[in-house]
C-alpha cells in the first residue's frame, strides 16, 4: 500500500477492482464503510463476479477475467480527451513532459525491438531523449509529439467506450457512469483510493493492470495524498514483510537486488543500481545503495566482510535467470532438483497444475515440511482417494515433517500491508514437541557449519563465516534478530558536519537508515527497516493511538517503514510551492524552513521546495513514471493482451498480430504451453477467488471456519446452469485441459453471462478453499485446473482467468 | 449492569410477581443491525459459537452461502442471504443475520408454560434459563419471528441471549464487538434509534428512499432492531415478517386455558409429585407435540 | 379466537401441566439459578497478539489458563479483537473470530515424523534424529552439485538442487533467519507466497 488501512476513511470516492476487500480483508474493509458513512463516499466495484463488496457498493459492474487494462485504458483515454486530469500534479510530478526517443514505437501490439524466438525484447529503444547535459529533455507544454503525453494519447486512443464494452463485456452506460465517478476526483478537493489483491497480480499480465490503475490515479493526481493511493491488500499476515526482507529467488533484504552472474565486478554491481539523477537537484535516493549494501553484508558476514573481499561479493549466489516457484517446479518436473524445504507453504495446493506438482515432488529425493498443520504437500504421496489418486510404493521421496509454533506460540513481529512492523507477545506453549521455525532453521544451519567446519566441502566459507553471535546458537531470541535486522553501529560514528563529536557510540542502535556508511561501520540487515529497534527500543512494540489531527495517522502506533513514514510520495499532496493541495487533509507541508505535519515527510527535510526536488525521491527522474522505460518485461505503457486461454483466440485490439494475442513477453515452458486448452473444447471463462469464510487451504483446518463453509462448491449463473442441465444444489464437473474437479453447483444471478463481441461467454467461479486434510469435507484442490504460466515480470501464475469445461456429474 | 434475580422483570408461567423495584435508569439496551452494511462475512456467528462455547455440526453445502442451514442449539445466530433483482435489473444480495429480536412483549416467554425457563430483564434482555426448560416447544410456537430451536439431544430450547452475560459486566455482546464493516452496533435504545436515523438519511441520500428501521410494534419493540433499505418491504430479507404478532395460541393459553390449567393444578399437583420421584421429569411425546404443532401452525 | 381443537387444548392445559404445578409447589430449582451465566474472562491471563491470517493485521487478545503462576500451564481459551488497535478496533472477521480453533485444530502436529521412500505412513522421530539426517542429505546435495563457476568461468557460487520455500506468515524475524542461513549456502530456487 502506498497508504494504509485507516486511512481509506478520507477517500471521496473508493474504487474496488481486482481484489474483493470486503471478503477477504474484512476488518480493512471497515475503513471504506467508514468513508461512505462519515465521509459521503461513494463505492465502485468492478468484478467479473457480484462480490460481498458489490453488495455494499453504490455502482456495480461486471468484467470478463483478464480485461482490466481495456477498462483502465479507456479511461486514461477518456481523462486526457476530456482534460480531467490535475494538471499542475501531473506537469510537475510525472514524466508526461519528457521526450522519448525517436526509436522507440508500437505497432499492432508489439514495442520496438520485440524478439519473437526469444519472447522478449531489446528495450534500448524505451527511453527518454537526453541533452547535451545529460539530463532528460522536456516540453512542460506537452505540445511536442514525442512527449509522454502525446504517447500515451496516442496509444489509448483505441480503448474506445465501445471496444471496452465488446472486449470486457461492460455495458457501456455503466463503463461511462463509472468513469464520469472517477473523473470527479481530477480536482486537488477530491480523493479517490484503489484497493487491489490478487485480482489483478494473478494474470499472465498483472503488474501492467496494477500499472495501469497507477496512471488513472496519477493523472487524478491521487498518489501521495491522504485517501488516495495504490493499495495493494496482500495475503498473508507477513507477506508484505518478507518481501521487504527479500525472500525471493532474486531479490536481498529492502529490495536490493541479487548480481547477475555477468555482475562480477563489484563496484559496477553497485554503481548500475546506485543511479545518478536525471535531473538537476533531484534526490534519487538510490544513490545510496552502497551504504545499504555493505551495511547489510556487515550483519550477515561480520568481520569476514571486508572492504578488501568487497564485503564478501563472492559469499552470495550469483543469478542466471531467476528461480521463482515456476521455474523452479518446472527444473523440478524434469528430475533436476532433489530437495526442496516448505516452510509454512502448501505448494501442492497453491501452484498451478496439481498434476505436474505431484509428479515434480515424486522426483525430489527429499522434502521438508515445517509447519503447525497436517498439510496436503506434506501428504503428497498418500492416496486420498479421488482427490490425490496417486500409489505411495512408487514414489521414492523421504519425507520429514516437523512441527512448529503458531502465532499464539512465540513473541515475534509481522509487517501488514499498510507497512506496519507490529510486535506480538506469545500466550502459551505449543503442542507436544512442535519448535519455532527460528530454532528449526538454527539447528539446521549449526548442524550443517559443524559438518563443513569438520569435514570441509563446496566452498564451505559463507557458511563459516555468517555471524552468528547469538547468545543461544541453536535458538536465536526474536529480540536478537529484530536488533540486527535493524542495524547499529559497529564502531563510533563520528558527525559528518564535525568530526570532533561522536553521534552514534559503537554497539548502540541506529535510528535510522540515515545513518548507515558504506565503509563498514555501521551493520543493518535490512536498510528499509532500520530504526525499527532504535536507540529509544522496539518501537514495533509502541501502542499510542493517539491520532491529534483526526486524520487516522498513529504515527506512534507500531512502526512503519520506512522511517515511520505512512503515507509514501507524501511530498505530492503539495502544490510545487509547498503548501497543501487539500488544506482539509493536510500530511504535510513546507513552513519556511522545513517540511512537517502528520506524518513524516517523504522527502529531504529540509529542501525549499523552489530548488524544483521532486516528489518521487527513489526515481533519478525525481517524478513519476507514466513511460516505465525498460523496468516492465512487455512494454513502457500497458497494452491488453488476452489470458494464455482465451475464449476469443484473437485480441480484438491488435487482431492482425498473431503474436499479440497474449503477452508477448511472458515465459512460458514447453510442457506447460502443451498443456493449455482451447475454446473450441473448453468453452467457459474460470477464475479462482477466496471465500471470507476461509482463509487459502489453511482455515479447513479450523473447525469454526469448516462450519461456515463445510463443502467444496463452484459459482456458475443461471444461463449455463440451463445449458449444462443442473439445478442449484446439483453436483457439476469442471475440466480444463490439466485436471478436472467435482463440487456442488452454486447457481447464482450474481455471475451473468456476458456479451463479448457478440458472443456469449460464462464466467465459472471456483473458491479454493478445499483438500485431502483438514475438519471440513474433503474436496479437490481447484489447481487440479490451473494453467502453469506467470506475469511477465512478477511470475505470478494466471489463477484468475482461464479455460474450462462444466458439465452435469 | 450485573444481571440477577432482581433485574428480572417477567418470568415465564410464574404467578408470583417478579421484583419491580430496579429500573434501568439509564437506558435499555438494544442491538441494531444495520442490514445495508452487512457484508455476511459470518463473523457474528463465529464470535457468537466462540464465546458461548457452542459448535455446530459441519454439514454440507446445499447452493446457498446459508451455512448452517438454520439456527439450532448450536448457532444462535445465522446469515440469511437473498438474491434480489431490483426494477431497474440491479441485483442486490440481501444479507440479513438472523436471531432472537428481545421483543418487548416476547410471545415465546408468553407461551412458556415452565417456570422460570423463559425471563426478561430489565434492560430488555429475554434470556432462556434451560435447567427450568420442559422441551414442549411453546416458545418456538409463541416466537413471530420463528427463532428458538428445541435440541434434539437434550430436549432444552436454546437462542440468543444478547450476551447477558458480557452485557452484565458492561461488555457489548460478541457479535457485536467482531462486526468488521459496524453493520451490528450497540448501546442504550435511543442511541441506537438516533444512529439508525443518520443511517436511514444517509441512505436516502444515495436513492433508497424506502429506508427504514425495523422495531415492529406489534410485538411491543425490539431490542435488535434492524435497518433496512427497502423498509416497506421487509419480506425481501429473508422473509422478515412485515407485521410480526405473537400467535393467536398465544393469547389462547394467557386468555382462557392458563387460568383453566391454573384451577387444575391443585389436583394434578400429588399426582405429578409422585410422577416426578418415581419416574422423572415428564416429556411431552414426540409424535404428539409434532402433531399438536402442525395443527396450531395451521390455525395462524 | 381461533377454534380450538380437543388435541390443542390437551395440549395447552393438560400435558405441561406437569411443569407449571410441580415448579409452584417449589420442586423447580429455577428462582435459585435465574441467574446470567458468570463472566468467563474475569481472571483470565491477556496476551496481546496479532492475527495471523491476512494483511489487514488485526491486534487481538488472547485469553489464557492460569494467571502465570509457575504451577499453571498456560492455554488459550478465548480470542477476540484489541479494542486499542487503531485499524480493527476490536473486530475480527469470520477466520480472526475462530483463531482459537486453529490453536486447537486437530491437524496441528506435535512431533517430528519421517515418511520413508515407497511407505505410504508417518513414522515418529525424534528431533536431533530429524535434523541430522536433513543437514546431511543437505550437505550431500550441496557438495555434489554446487555450481562456482558457470561455464564462462565466472564466479556464481550457486546452489540449484535444492530450493525452498519460505512463509509469509511467519515472523520477520523467522523471515530473516531464514533468508540468511538459505543464502548463506547458495540457494537460489527461493521463494515465497508473495507470488500466489
Amino acid at each position: 500500500m502506498t497508504n494504509h488501512w485507516v486511512d481509506i476513511k478520507n477517500a471521496d470516492l473508493v474504487l474496488i477492482m481486482g481484489g474483493n476487500a470486503a471478503e477477504a480483508h474484512p476488518c480493512g474493509f471497515k475503513w471504506v464503510t467508514e468513508a461512505k458513512a462519515h465521509n459521503k463516499a461513494k463505492l465502485i466495484v468492478v468484478d467479473p463476479r457480484f462480490t460481498r463488496s458489490a453488495s455494499v457498493a453504490d455502482v456495480y459492474a461486471p468484467i470478463r477475467p483478464g480485461t482490466d487494462i481495456v477498462f483502465l485504458g479507456g479511461l486514461i483515454a477518456y481523462l486526457l480527451a476530456n482534460d480531467k486530469i490535475q494538471r499542475e500534479y501531473v506537469v510537475n510530478y510525472t514524466d508526461l513532459s519528457f521526450i522519448v526517443k525517436d526509436a522507440f514505437t508500437f505497432e499492432q501490439g508489439l514495442y520496438s525491438g520485440y524478439n519473437a524466438d526469444k519472447r522478449s525484447y531489446d528495450k534500448s529503444s524505451w527511453d527518454y531523449e537526453l541533452g547535451d547535459d545529460g539530463y532528460v529533455r522536456t516540453d512542460p507544454t506537452l505540445a511536442d509529439p514525442r512527449c509522454v503525453y502525446s504517447l500515451l494519447k496516442q496509444h489509448y486512443a483505441r480503448y474506445t467506450p465501445d471496444m471496452v464494452e465488446r472486449v470486457c463485456g461492460t455495458p457501456k452506460d455503466k463503463v461511462l457512469h463509472i468513469w464520469e465517478l472517477i473523473a470527479s476526483t481530477a480536482v486537488p478537493t477530491r480523493a479517490m483510493t484503489i484497493m487491489y489483491a490478487l485480482g489483478w497480480t494473478q494474470h499472465s499480465i498483472g503488474s501492467q493492470m496494477i500499472r495501469t490503475g497507477a496512471m488513472v490515479q496519477l493523472l487524478l493526481g491521487n498518489i501521495g495524498i491522504a485517501g488516495g493511493g495504490m493499495n495493494a491488500l496482500r495475503g498473508h499476515s507477513n507477506i508484505q514483510g518478507l518481501t521487504d526482507l527479500g525472500l525471493m529467488s532474486n531479490l536481498l533484504p529492502g529490495y536490493m537486488t541479487l548480481p547477475n552472474e555477468a555482475e562480477q565486478d563489484y563496484d559496477k554491481y553497485i554503481a548500475a543500481r546506485a543511479q545518478k539523477p536525471l535531473r538537476p537537484n533531484q534526490l534519487s535516493y538510490w544513490q545510496n545503495y552502497g551504504k545499504f549494501f555493505v551495511s547489510f553484508m556487515k550483519a550477515w558476514w561480520g568481520d569476514a566482510a571486508t572492504a578488501e573481499n568487497h564485503w564478501g561479493y563472492d559469499y552470495l549466489p550469483k543469478l542466471d535467470k531467476p528461480y521463482d516457484m515456476l521455474q523452479t517446479f518446472e527444473l523440478m518436473s524434469q528430475g533436476k532438483v532433489n530437495g526442496y524445504i516448505c516452510q509454512g507453504f502448501n505448494p501442492l495446493a497453491a501452484a498451478p497444475n496439481k498434476a505436474k506438482m505431484d509428479a515434480s515432488l515424486a522426483k525430489l529425493k527429499f522434502l521438508v515440511i515445517m509447519d503447525p498443520l497436517a498439510t496436503e504437500t506434506s501428504e503428497f504421496w498418500r492416496n486420498a482417494g479421488v482427490h490425490n489418486d496417486v500409489d505411495p510404493a512408487k514414489i521414492q521421496t523421504e519425507v520429514f515433517r516437523l512441527p512448529t509454533t503458531c502465532f499464539a506460540e512465540e513473541d515475534g513481529s509481522l509487517t501488514n500491508s499498510s507497512r506496519w512492523l507490529q510486535w506480538h507477545w506469545k500466550g502459551a506453549n505449543p503442542p507436544g514437541e512442535a519448535r519455532s521455525d527460528l530454532e528449526i532453521m538454527a539447528g539446521l544451519f549449526t548442524r550443517l557449519r559443524k559438518a563443513y567446519r569438520e569435514e570441509g566441502g563446496a566452498f564451505p566459507d559463507p557458511i563459516l563465516n555468517l555471524a552468528w553471535k547469538y547468545a543461544h546458537a541453536d535458538s536465536p531470541a526474536p529480540e536478537e534478530l529484530a536488533r540486527e535486522y535493524s542495524g547499529s553501529a559497529l564502531k563510533d560514528l563520528a558527525d559528518p558536519k564535525d568530526s570532533t563529536k561522536v553521534v552514534r557510540k559503537a554497539g548502540e542502535q541506529l535510528a535510522g537508515f540515515a545513518e548507515l556508511r558504506d565503509d563498514g561501520s555501521t551493520s543493518s540487515g535490512c536498510w528499509i527497516f532500520c530504526g525499527a529497534w532504535g536507540p529509544t527500543g522496539n518501537l514495533m512494540a509502541r501502542r499510542d493511538s493517539s491520532d491529534p489531527t483526526g486524520i487516522g495517522q498513529t504515527i506512534n502506533w507500531a512502526w512503519s517503514w520506512p522511517a515511520n513514514r505512512r503515507v509514501l510520495y507524501n511530498r505530492a499532496s503539495c502544490d510545487p510551492s509547498g503548501k497543501p493541495f487539500n488544506p482539509e487533509r493536510k500530511l504535510v507541508g513546507w513552513n519556511g524552513s522545513a517540511w512537517g505535519g502528520a506524518d513524516i515527510p517523504d522527502f529531504k527535510a529540509d529542501e525549499n521546495p523552489a530548488g524544483g526536488m521532486g516528489p518521487f525521491i527513489m526515481n533519478p527522474e525525481g517524478v513519476a513514471r507514466f513511460f516505465a522505460r525498460g523496468a516492465m518485461a512487455e512494454g513502457p505503457f500497458p497494452e491488453h493482451y488476452e489470458p494464455f486461454e482465451t475464449p476469443l483466440g484473437r485480441n480484438l485490439l491488435n487482431p492482425d498480430q498473431p503474436q499479440a494475442i497474449s503477452n508477448p513477453a511472458a515465459r512460458v515452458f514447453k510442457d506447460d504451453r502443451e498443456a493449455f486448452g482451447k475454446a473450441e473444447q473448453f468453452p467457459h471463462v474460470a477464475t479462482t477467488y477466496r471465500l471470507t469464510e476461509h482463509f487459502h487451504y489453511w482455515t479447513k483446518h479450523v473447525r469454526l471456519n469448516a462450519i461456515l463453509q463445510p463443502e467444496q462448491f463452484v459459482e456458475i449463473g443461471e444461463a449455463l446452469a440451463k445449458e449444462v442441465g443442473v439445478e442449484n444444489g446439483g453436483r457439476v464437473k469442471v475440466s480444463s485441459n490439466r485436471g478436472h474437479i467435482v463440487a456442488v453447483a452454486m447457481v447464482t444471478k450474481r455471475i451473468k453471462a456476458l456479451t463479448i463481441d457478440g458472443r456469449t461467454v460464462h464466467t465459472v467461479g471456483i473458491p479454493i478453499h478445499w483438500g485431502f486434510t483438514g475438519v471440513a469435507k474433503a474436496g479437490f484442490l481447484a489447481n487440479s485446473l490451473t494453467p502453469v504460466v506467470g506475469d511477465g515480470n512478477s511470475q505470478t501464475p494466471e489463477f484468475k482467468s482461464f479455460l474450462v469445461k462444466v458439465e452435469k456429474a | 449492569m450485573a444481571l440477577q434475580s432482581l433485574d428480572i422483570v417477567r418470568r415465564s408461567a410464574t404467578t408470583t410477581p417478579s421484583p419491580q423495584a430496579r429500573e434501568a435508569h439509564a437506558g435499555e439496551v438494544a442491538k441494531l443491525i444495520d442490514v445495508t452494511k452487512c457484508i455476511g462475512c459470518k463473523a457474528c456467528q463465529v464470535a457468537c459459537m466462540e464465546w458461548n462455547d457452542l459448535r455446530d455440526e459441519i454439514g454440507s453445502c446445499t447452493g446457498h452461502y446459508d451455512n448452517p442451514a438454520d439456527l439450532s442449539e448450536h448457532s444462535w445466530t445465522l446469515m440469511r442471504f437473498s438474491e434480489h433483482e431490483t426494477a431497474a435489473g440491479d441485483l442486490e444480495w440481501l444479507i440479513r443475520k438472523d436471531g432472537c429480536m428481545h421483543c418487548a412483549d416476547p410471545g415465546c416467554l408468553k407461551a412458556c408454560p415452565a417456570p422460570g425457563a423463559i425471563v426478561q430483564y430489565a434492560n430488555g434482555i429475554v434470556d432462556f434459563h434451560e435447567e427450568n426448560c420442559i422441551g414442549c416447544g411453546y416458545c418456538v410456537t409463541g416466537c413471530p419471528f420463528n427463532v428458538p430451536r428445541i435440541s434434539k439431544r437434550d430436549h432444552k430450547a436454546y437462542k440468543c441471549t444478547l450476551c447477558s452475560d458480557r452485557v452484565a459486566v458492561g461488555l457489548e455482546p460478541a457479535c457485536v464487538k467482531t462486526c468488521p464493516t459496524g453493520a451490528i452496533v450497540f448501546g442504550t435504545k435511543d442511541d441506537m434509534k438516533q444512529h439508525a436515523a443518520e443511517r436511514i438519511e444517509d441512505l436516502k441520500s444515495r436513492g433508497f428512499e424506502h429506508a427504514g428501521l425495523y422495531d415492529p410494534a406489534g410485538v411491543g419493540g425490539t431490542h435488535v432492531m434492524y435497518v433496512l433499505h427497502h423498509a416497506d418491504q421487509p419480506q425481501l430479507y429473508a422473509n422478515l415478517p412485515a407485521e410480526p404478532k405473537i400467535s393467536a395460541m398465544v393469547g389462547l393459553w394467557k386468555g382462557m386455558s392458563k387460568p383453566l390449567a391454573l384451577l387444575a393444578i391443585a389436583a394434578t399437583a400429588f399426582a405429578g409429585f409422585l410422577h416426578y420421584i418415581g419416574i422423572g421429569p415428564n416429556e411431552v411425546d414426540e409424535d404428539d407435540e409434532a402433531a399438536a404443532r402442525r395443527e396450531m401452525e395451521e390455525t395462524r | 379466537m381461533t377454534d380450538l381443537t380437543r388435541r390443542q387444548f390437551l395440549k395447552v392445559t393438560g400435558a405441561t401441566l406437569v411443569g407449571s404445578s410441580l415448579g409452584l409447589l417449589g420442586f423447580s430449582p429455577a428462582p435459585a439459578l435465574a441467574e446470567v451465566r458468570e463472566f468467563k474472562l474475569s481472571r483470565a491471563t491477556e496476551t496481546r497478539n496479532t492475527c495471523p491470517y491476512c494483511s489487514v493485521a488485526c491486534g487481538v487478545l488472547m485469553y489464557g489458563l492460569g494467571d502465570r503462576a509457575k504451577n499453571a500451564q498456560a492455554s488459550i481459551f478465548h480470542i477476540e479483537g484489541d479494542p486499542d488497535h487503531p485499524v480493527n478496533r476490536g473486530t475480527l472477521c469470520p477466520k480472526g473470530a475462530a483463531l482459537i480453533d486453529f490453536i486447537h485444530s486437530d491437524s496441528r502436529l506435535k512431533y517430528p515424523e519421517y515418511r520413508a521412500p515407497g511407505s505410504d505412513r508417518w513414522e515418529r522421530i525424534g528431533w536431533d534424529d530429524a535434523l541430522n539426517r536433513i543437514a546431511k542429505l543437505m550437505k550431500q546435495d550441496r557438495d555434489a552439485n554446487f555450481v562456482a563457476k558457470n561455464a564462462q568461468g565466472q564466479t556464481v557460487n550457486r546452489w540449484l538442487t535444492t530450493g525452498m520455500l519460505a512463509a509469509s506468515a511467519s515472523s520477520n524475524e523467522v523471515g530473516y533467519l531464514t533468508h540468511k542461513v538459505a543464502r548463506s549456502l547458495g540457494l537460489l530456487a527461493f521463494d515465497n507466497q508473495a507470488r500466489v
